[in-house]
């Protein structure tokens, strides 16, 4: 299937979804299926870098909490209409990215791992002296009373947002893992040296690369301000999205782009159901973990990783 | 004395006092990560399981915390060669541990506190030691010995440790895996063995410096991730692999932080350490003494 | 149609069928009547929130006891929220749309709360909470209702009492140092320090904040000390509470009072912690027992509490949230009783214009949902020996300073002295 077909079915399918969906009458359909869509584009992203490049990236929340804070910033100074904030926090997310990028690709690829982590923490002690984003105590973003389209709520705008942002992240991807920069990337990733040597632009494409995954996940934090409506730094920060973002895509398989959208729907709604089925949150992250731990050791290519080899064995 | 001049004296002795604890804390992945290329982020994990051992027993019997962690830390170096076992089987020998490695390592860190957290739950610990509530006082300068003690005998265990490294054939045998492991296995010894004693040995050090941890401050689960950055940067700033640079990155980042927070304002004292990181990171990746 | 069309149409359909849904509910009389909400059972706050929750499920059997509230018996259906913001709109929605509860009521803080306003603000409903700080103040909804005693200006009502204390003294004392923890409760108690200072004309010589996480805090209390100030305010959380009134104790702080918002010594985790390091320090408190002669009721139930919280470790003494959380609950059942069914308008209203006799004693709501009146206790600590939890279930440790129909003494100056 050509990029372009496959945005244009992409998207569709995201409509055809976004629309059947309003016939669900209970609410907490969408409020749940919100936080399974941030994981699917944080996992999306996430793998841009990590799994087609082989860059580890611990600094998702922060990137993350870009994208929140940017609407924040937006909603505080002039209630910019959502749309701007949208475009302005992936925008702002993308700097951070290929400023982090800039400084660090140039060494070896643990150090840029470390690095997004100490970026995580040198953002948040920014947030919380900031007091114009509300600083430590957090700040209010409220839901307009009035919902545009003739939606009969703020949390299904929401919703639909973010399974738009979804289909984008997955085009994005695909689109990369398909070009030629993708099978540049592929090429770092096997050997970075050896791909260097053969006059892969190598820094070029990682800093290019690092850009677009942290857009990406600055993007999945820009709505987040209206879903809560309160928004605090811990909250923000949440290590929970630095680590679902790194097990979803090593949990479905980090070669192509289906990948972390099979481990995100699986591991964002496995974690719903254990949240409310069996009231037990404690357990989430020590599953996340648990299976984090499994699959790095015993399935190192994932879940797709599984069906391939499957596949393999059926067609001889 | 001046007030300020007090003022000034007394930030420096309580940020050698905290760059000591720091040192303890970072000992470990000086070895791991800057010797051995294991990147272990799971470090912070076993200091705060250092921590809750200590707490425990403290608990229990009574015993000083620091006492018990220096007993018990074969416990913490049996757990370190299990764990360095299972790291070389998954990812060292497949060549995978540059990605695949570090989410293992991510996840060990989560499964550990959220363990701590099922069976202690997130409530604060705290230990009690005969030294927990004295100060010493000389003039307008003070000693608090919840200090003082953990600062001295970390700087004992990050001595015992270069010592150990330079004056041993095993801890020779170390130092060579990080420079050439061809060479190493020429001259008979097994690179594997010797990482994983020496896995063994960081892991061992964060139990003692989780002791450390408790004496000084209120203990929960999940405290152990604000240290991950912390320990990467005294590594990273004192230059890889080099014990004697740990101590001194770790003393110059307690000072910093404690002067910041006399001086400055004390909400900026975190970003003091990771703005170091991040600079040395783009401008001297080799760190102050690096090789 | 278009889509634009059908979209309110539908909307309209499902208000009409909870509308009957609910007609069905009330005419069914005996069905049990649902309580939902989230609770952090897990994650930083837990262990509040599991003290809120045995004290709500001891007003569920004590109501149950007497016979439910209006015939119907009460069942509780709640999720642990991890203390996580993130999750709440997901479990309120999942209350109302999926188990379909008869009322909400809050998890404990703040941080739980917000999230799940504009949901409650969408459907109309009468939101009850636990201990959130000033919410309102930007929703401005006017069937919210806050159990905490700050008063309809939180900020200021949380802080008085210290400032009350404060200026008894003689001399009056000229200079303060404000000093507080880099989160959400400590800058709005530090807001509200700053309001009674400019009130009183006093001289702030140091203003500053730390990181919660910070590990020594020896070089904040030197800085603080450099200033020379008669008085020292500081908010915080549990954890920098014990290092602040460590670092206090190690470094020596000459000053006439200090203390006012340390959130942790009112647990019996950091009492028994600290213990004789506290003496001298002034902090607020919600019940002592001291006081028990002003609350009737509070003994026997705390007995009960003591009990259960043994049981599941966690805080044995609970002077702070528990009572409260019982409160609220009553405060439900007698406007329910009073308004005879679940209807949110008749329930706000009625809570906006009648007080209610609970264990904590007479409670009125202003316009904003909070309190009409601030009721904060501000104490000073003293006579503490050793590290015994026994000795905080007895009076003769703590006196009240604030406000004055509780008042047990005066304030004993300067700081110094008052530790031995």
């Amino acid at each position: 299937m050509s990029n372009r077909v496959f945005a244009v079915v992409a998207f569709a399918f995201a409509l055809a979804f976004a629309a059947a969906s309003q016939l669900v009458p209970n609410e907490y359909f969408f409020t749940a299926a919100y936080t399974v869509l941030q994981f699917v584009i944080l996992a999306t992203a996430w793998n841009i870098l990590g799994g087609y490049t082989g860059y580890v990236n611990f600094g998702s929340a922060a990137f993350f909490a870009i994208g929140a804070y940017s609407t924040v910033v937006l909603y505080n100074a002039f209630k910019a209409p959502l749309l701007v904030m949208i475009v302005t926090g992936t925008l702002a997310a993308g700097l951070a990215g290929l400023g982090l990028g800039y400084l660090t690709l140039r060494l070896r690829g643990v150090f840029f791992a470390i690095a997004s982590l100490a970026l995580s923490v040198v953002l948040f002690t920014f947030i919380v002296n900031w007091d114009y984003v509300g600083g430590a105590r957090g700040a209010y973003v409220l839901q307009p009373r009035e919902v545009p389209f003739g939606l009969p709520r703020y949390i299904h705008l929401l919703y639909i947002v973010m399974v738009l942002q979804a289909a984008v992240s997955l085009i994005v991807a695909r689109t990369i893992e398909k070009s030629t920069l993708g099978r540049g990337l592929a090429a770092i990733r096997d050997d970075e040296l050896a791909a260097e040597c053969s006059g892969v632009p190598t820094l070029r494409l990682k800093i290019f690369s690092t850009m677009v995954s942290c857009a990406l996940m600055g993007m999945a934090g820009t709505t987040f301000p209206y879903y809560l409506s309160f928004i605090e730094p811990s909250s923000a920060f949440s290590l929970s999205y630095a680590v679902n973002s790194i097990a979803m895509p090593l949990i479905g398989g980090m070669m192509s782009w289906i990948g972390p959208l099979i481990g995100a729907v699986l591991l964002g709604s496995v974690q719903q159901l254990v949240q409310v089925m069996f009231s037990l949150g404690a357990w989430n992250l020590l599953i996340v973990g648990a299976l984090l731990v499994l699959f790095v050791t015993l399935a190192p290519n994932g879940i797709m990783g599984w069906v391939e080899g499957w596949r393999r064995q059926k067609g001889r | 004395m001046e007030a300020s001049t007090a003022l000034v004296i007394n930030a420096i002795i309580a940020g050698l006092l905290l760059g000591g604890f720091y040192a303890a804390v970072s000992l470990g992945i000086s070895i791991s990560f800057g010797m051995l290329d294991v990147v272990n982020i799971a470090h912070p994990a076993f200091i705060i399981l250092g921590s809750y051992v200590a707490y425990i027993v403290n608990d229990r019997f009574g015993f000083d915390p620091i006492l018990v962690s220096v007993v018990l830390s074969p416990l913490f170096f049996a757990l370190g060669m299990a764990l360095y076992r299972i790291y070389y089987i998954c990812f060292e020998k497949r060549g995978q541990e540059s990605l695949r490695g570090l989410a293992f390592f991510f996840g060990i860190l989560f499964i550990t506190e959220v363990t701590l957290v099922l069976v202690f739950g997130v409530d604060y610990r705290m230990v009690s030691s005969v030294y927990g509530d004295v100060t010493w006082r000389a003039g307008d300068i003070d000693f608090p010995m919840r200090l003082v003690v953990p600062f001295l005998v970390s700087v004992a265990m990050v001595v015992g440790v270069q010592l150990f490294l330079t004056h041993t054939f095993f801890g020779r045998a170390v130092l060579a895996v990080a420079q050439d492991q061809l060479a190493l296995r020429l001259m008979g010894v097994n690179p594997v063995r010797v990482k994983e004693l020496a896995f063994a040995l960081s892991i061992a050090t964060a139990g003692v410096a989780g002791a450390f941890l408790i004496v000084i401050q209120p203990v929960q689960p999940s405290i152990g991730r604000e240290y991950i950055g912390l320990v990467f940067a005294v590594c990273v700033l004192g230059g890889m692999g080099s014990i004697w640079g740990t101590l001194i990155g770790a003393l110059v980042l307690g000072i910093a932080e404690s002067f910041t927070s006399t001086f400055f304002g004390p909400s900026w004292a975190p970003a003091v350490s990771f703005g170091l990181l991040l600079a040395t990171l783009a401008f001297r990746p080799s760190g102050l003494f690096g090789r | 149609m278009t889509v634009k069309k059908v979209l309110p149409a539908l909307g309209r359909w499902l208000g009409t069928f909870a509308v009957a849904l609910a007609l069905a509910g009330t005419a069914l009389a005996q069905q049990p009547l649902k309580i939902g909400f989230g609770m952090s059972l897990t994650g930083p706050l837990a262990g509040n929130g599991k003290a809120a929750l045995i004290a709500m499920e001891i007003w569920k059997d004590d109501v149950n006891a007497k016979g439910g509230i209006l015939g119907r018996k009460v069942e509780f259906v709640y999720y642990d929220d991890q203390t996580n913001p993130a999750t709440v709109p997901g479990l309120y929605t999942k209350l109302l749309d999926v188990d379909k509860v008869d009322l909400v009521v809050s998890g404990y803080g703040t941080a739980v709360i917000a999230p799940a306003m504009p949901l409650m603000m969408q459907r109309n409903l009468m939101f009850m909470t636990l201990f959130g700080l000033n919410v309102n103040s930007k929703f401005n909804y006017d069937r919210y209702f806050q159990i905490m005693p700050a008063g309809p200006e939180p900020a200021v009502g949380w802080t008085r009492g210290f400032f009350e204390a404060a200026m008894a003294m003689n001399p009056k004392p000229r200079t303060i140092a404000l000093v507080g923890a880099d989160a959400e409760y400590p800058h709005l108690a530090l807001e509200g320090a700053r309001v009674h200072v400019k009130r009183l004309g006093l001289k702030v010589v140091y203003d500053k904040s730390y990181p919660p996480n910070t590990t020594d805090y020896s070089p904040i209390v030197r800085a603080i000390q450099a200033t020379n100030p008669d008085l020292v305010y500081l908010a915080s959380y549990p954890p920098d509470s014990a290092g602040m009134v460590r670092a206090v104790n190690e470094v020596g702080l000459k000053t006439r009072m200090f203390g006012g918002g340390l959130v942790g010594p009112q647990f019996a985790a950091l009492k028994t912690a600290l213990g004789p390091l506290l003496n001298g320090v002034v902090n607020y408190e919600l019940y002592v027992p001291e006081l028990s002669s002003k609350f009737p009721f509070l003994e026997e139930f705390l007995k009960k509490y003591q009990a259960r919280a043994a049981k599941e470790g966690v805080d044995p003494l609970g002077y702070y949230l528990p009572p409260y959380a019982y409160a609220m609950m009553q405060v439900l059942d007698q406007a329910i009783t009073a308004t005879k069914g679940l209807d949110n308008a008749k329930l706000a209203e009625y809570m906006h214009t009648h007080t209610f006799d609970t264990f904590v004693g007479k409670v009125g709501f202003a316009k904003n949902g909070e309190w009409s009146e601030p009721r904060v206790m501000m104490v000073q600590y003293g006579g503490i020996k050793g590290n015994s939890v026994d000795q905080w279930k007895q009076r003769g440790v703590v006196t009240v300073l604030d406000p004055g129909p509780y008042k047990t003494g005066s304030v004993r100056a300067p700081f110094q002295d008052a530790k031995n």
